[in-house]
């Protein structure tokens, strides 16, 4: 009886492997599995302001009201993909947008990032050392934060926040925390 | 030429590998280098997937070497570190995954499938065994008929 159906063996090990192919493969392995930070009231930080102007960056910031955090730097190109629609969000959406620039190799180089595409942040921090980035397990740029009243991290948006994004997640999120 | 010989042999004996370390993250106290290094064998770089933040040099990992040696200066145990790490990253970012619940399959699926595979084998040589029995009678050959076989064996090798 089982000599008989010997001949679908080499079949059903296939869909067996084809199978866990389907599932490994398509997984986003920039994606981590488990999301530890969200929930997690965030510690402290204190960064310094961008080259040539004075407001920096610190925890007390993101406390009292709901805000998004955006990761970004000079040298990040799908950063550019997200700041038109960034810029567009300062004139229509009142929500606070931090910037937290990073890995910049000279400075400077954020300073005419900023002037030549404009900038659309509330305020910016720069992160020198790297040690805020760890602390908010970030792998690259650009990633972006919603944070609630307390300063707890709510919502983790890898790669750039697209128009669609924004209007399926990121806004009914902040309608929502905006009621706690 | 036995000064040169010596020197050579002292500099290959005397020289550790840095891996992605630059001078300039080495730590003065060469027992708290060391343990740096220990701890960053073990963390994952997170944009390199299957690289040690020892072995990369990319710029995040070069933070977090930076970071690790900063938190071992301060006092802290290579296990702090490492559970600092893990509290921001998850256990993605241990190169060695720890064992519990999550990942129980991983650490056990292996033998697990050893032990199936080894019941499987005895099951089917003992059933095959059995089914040989019962097709070919079983009975052991009678004094008489075994001398017959054995007649016929030697024919057929004079035959040939």
């Amino acid at each position: 009886m089982s000599q008989r159906y010997i001949f679908l063996l080499p079949l059903v090990v296939f869909c067996i492997i084809a199978i866990y192919f389907a599932v490994g493969l398509t997984k986003d392995p920039s994606k981590l599995d488990d999301d530890v930070l969200t929930n997690q009231p965030m510690g402290d930080f204190t960064l310094i302001p961008v080259e040539g102007r004075s407001e920096t960056l610190s925890i007390d910031d993101l406390k009292g009201k709901v805000s998004l955090v955006n990761f970004f730097g000079s040298w990040c190109v799908a950063c550019l993909q997200e700041h038109p629609f960034f810029m567009e969000l300062k004139e229509s959406a009142d929500v606070p947008l931090y910037g937290v620039d990073w890995d910049e190799k000279n400075p400077k180089d954020v300073v005419r990032w900023l002037k030549r595409h404009g900038d659309p942040y509330t305020k910016i921090g720069v992160d020198v050392s790297g040690a805020t980035i760890i602390d908010w397990g970030i792998t690259g740029a650009p990633e972006t934060f919603v944070v609630d009243k307390t300063g707890t991290i709510r919502y983790k948006h890898i790669g750039p926040v697209s128009p669609a994004s924004w209007q399926s997640t990121i806004w009914p999120l902040i309608v929502e925390l905006r009621k706690e | 030429m036995k000064h040169f010989i010596f020197t050579l042999i002292a500099l290959v004996m005397l020289s550790v590998s840095v891996g992605a370390v630059e001078p300039d993250e080495i730590l003065k106290d060469a027992a708290l280098e060391a343990r740096a290094r220990i701890i960053s064998k073990d963390v994952r770089c997170v944009v390199c997937q299957n690289q040690s933040i020892d072995d990369s040099d990319s710029g995040i990992a070069r933070k977090m070497r930076i970071l690790v040696r900063d938190r071992i200066t301060k006092g802290d145990t290579n296990q702090q570190v490492l559970d600092y790490l893990v509290s921001r990253y998850g256990d993605f970012v241990l190169l060695k995954p720890p064992v519990k619940a999550k990942t129980a399959a991983l650490w056990f699926g292996p033998a697990i499938m050893l032990l199936l595979g080894l019941v499987g084998i005895i099951f089917y040589y003992r059933r095959r065994a059995k089914e040989t029995a019962e097709t070919t009678g079983a009975a052991p050959l009678s004094a008489d008929e075994k001398s017959r076989l054995d007649a016929l064996m030697k024919e057929e090798g004079s035959e040939t």
